[in-house]
């Protein structure tokens, strides 16, 4: 990956040589302003501050993963300043994009934690298994090492995708390998993530353009979620909203309300209960998202989403068979019910029949 | 159970099924411990009819008794503003009627969210003022139990946590929406054990009372 002629350029400088305008240039940074939810003052601070940034270190490390985020951030339409600003950091170790294998790739991350020491930034993408260190190894070495180890020079963490941001599918039910999220183990460093199944491109390049910008992670969310990004669910930013205002809900996934657009609640949208930025960013340079296409949100940003109890079931309806409970509690309701008024009926029956008459005379005996 | 989503798990899962449960067994227990309790045959001639009178009862028990109005108007007032606004609450929010339709297969049109809304937030602050009014009025202070207490509490919960749900005013959603079940759960769980039973037992008594009076031929 290493591209020797761009090493030492500024982003400004890597840019025009990639064709991009000064125009769309500012257009970009306008964008990432307005996304970013900062002020249009912003702008041109934020444009002077990219021009002038130099290409900064990053190490990508996948772990248990499916390379889904990989694809999700490398397949993006070209030519986007999003692009142009991957192309620009200098991505000195990703094993799976990286030509180099084996020792050489290795040699490649050591060189780069040793000569940008403290100032890289560290991706990763994949959980990490504890339950044992075989379960995921590169080059011989164990994730739970790896990350340890590259992590200890790094200026900050982004956990890129839901598995590294929070476990993901390896930490679901039963989690065989005992997988755990970066910020289970990260400690002493800032941890940013950027979950999702895959992660929305803008975000990241979003936050990147932050980093280069203010040299420092945007504000949290208390899941470690740039607010910006994450600060607004689903449900609140969805345009098929109004419907559930109204009442009017898709039943299956081919029926009138479907075709008709309508709210996908029924059909199991974990929209009111996920925090990302689909709704309003989109995917694929803003053609749709999943609820656009006719398919509920599955909630892919928030911890544990694969164990939320099935993708097609409303978050609110009990999961159990409620009219069959309902059956049984009212045969058994009939059963204990009789069996206590039967009860009672028989106190009342004794109670008469222990019941003693006093006469007026009885009375006059005991005073 | 470590995350609101485990929570909301168990809160709608294994926890419901125990509370609906508990609800329909203590109703059916309380329905029969007053029908088999049975009455004494009154051997009088019936002077009118029972049935008729009954059913009329039901009815027209429904508006408050002549002059109580009068005599305790914020009592009265405050009652109707929120059993009504409980029960539009209760059964015109559109996921409400979802949860029912999903569950038992019925359903019929609701309200718009912003109506209901306006209608939950005056029935929380009516029962607000119900409580102040209880905790001040020297009568009704005195007359109050921990049952009184704690009937109010678990009526008021679910209404809070509903609207704290709706408004998302706690984060993260599935914690607010656990909560938000938890409450209704601990309603059902009290309901057939305490005063909250007279949501059905009003039924009873209101045509018990109007069949006595038809029996003897007296207006009820």
């Amino acid at each position: 990956m290493a591209d020797f002629t761009n090493y030492h350029k500024t982003l400004g400088e890597s840019l025009r040589q990639n064709g991009v305008s000064r125009r769309g240039f500012l257009k970009f940074c306008a964008a990432t302003a307005s996304m970013m939810a900062l002020p249009p003052s912003m702008v041109p601070a934020i444009a002077e501050a990219l021009e002038k940034a130099r290409r900064p270190s990053v190490i990508w490390l996948s772990f248990q993963e499916c390379t889904g985020c990989t694809e999700s951030l490398t397949r993006s339409h070209a030519p986007t300043v999003e692009n142009l600003i991957f192309e620009h950091i200098s991505l000195d170790y990703h094993h799976t994009l990286q030509a180099a294998a084996g020792e050489g790739a290795e040699a490649a991350r050591e060189a780069a934690m040793h000569e940008n020491h403290g100032n890289y930034l560290v991706v990763v993408d994949g959980s990490i298994p504890l339950g044992d260190p075989g379960y995921s190894t590169i080059a011989g070495i164990s994730n739970l090492d790896m990350l340890q180890e590259t992590v200890a020079g790094a200026a900050a963490v982004i956990a890129v995708g839901t598995c590294a941001a929070f476990g993901g599918l390896p930490h679901a039910d039963p989690n065989p390998t005992g997988a755990v999220s970066v910020s289970q183990i990260v400690k002493d460093k800032p941890v940013m993530n950027l979950p999702g199944c895959p992660p929305i491109p803008t975000v990241i390049s979003g936050v990147l353009a932050h980093f280069l910008t203010f040299g420092g992670l945007p504000e949290l969310d208390d899941l470690g979620r740039p607010m910006v990004f994450y600060g607004k669910s689903i449900h609140d930013r969805c345009y098929r909203r109004p419907f559930y205002d109204k009442g009017l809900f898709a039943e299956t996934f081919d029926d009138e309300g479907a075709r008709k657009g309508w709210c996908l609640y029924r059909l199991g949208c974990k929209g009111p209960m996920t925090y990302n930025a689909c709704a309003t960013v989109k995917w694929n340079q803003g053609t749709s998202w999943p609820v656009e296409s006719g398919h509920g949100c599955l909630g892919c940003s928030e911890p544990d989403f694969w164990d939320g109890g099935g993708f097609y079931n409303a978050i609110s309806i009990p999961d159990s068979d409620v009219a069959q409970n309902l059956g049984y509690g009212v045969a058994a309701g009939v059963a204990v019910g009789a069996a206590v008024g039967l009860l009672n009926r028989r106190k009342q029956a004794d109670a008469v029949e222990r019941h003693e008459t006093v006469t007026v005379d009885d009375l006059d005996k005991d005073s | 159970m470590n995350t609101a989503v485990d929570f909301l798990l168990w809160v709608k899962g294994p926890a419901f099924d125990v509370a609906l449960v508990v609800f329909i067994i203590g109703i059916f227990i309380r329905l029969f411990e007053i029908l088999l309790l049975g009455r004494r045959p009154d051997l009088a001639e019936a002077k009118g009819s029972e049935f008729s009178s009954g059913m009329r009862t039901v009815f027209t028990r429904t508006l408050p008794e002549r002059g109580s109005l009068k005599r305790s108007p914020f009592t009265v007032i405050g009652g109707y503003i929120w059993h009504i606004g409980f029960l539009i609450v209760l059964f015109f929010f559109i996921p409400h009627i979802e949860l029912l339709h999903a569950t038992l297969g019925i359903k019929w049109p609701g309200l718009s969210n912003h109506l209901v809304d306006a209608v939950a937030v005056i029935t929380l602050v009516t029962l607000l003022a119900m409580l102040i009014d209880r905790l001040t009025h020297p009568v009704k202070r005195f007359l109050s139990g921990p049952e009184d207490y704690l009937v109010w509490l678990v009526t008021f919960l679910p209404l809070l946590t509903g609207y704290l749900a709706y408004h998302r005013l706690i984060d993260p959603y599935a914690l607010v929406l656990g909560l938000h079940i938890l409450s209704v759960e601990l309603l059902m769980l009290v309901f057939p054990f305490t005063k909250l039973m007279h949501a059905i037992t009003f039924l009873l008594a209101r045509w018990y009372n109007g069949a006595m009076a038809g029996r003897r031929g007296v207006q009820s």
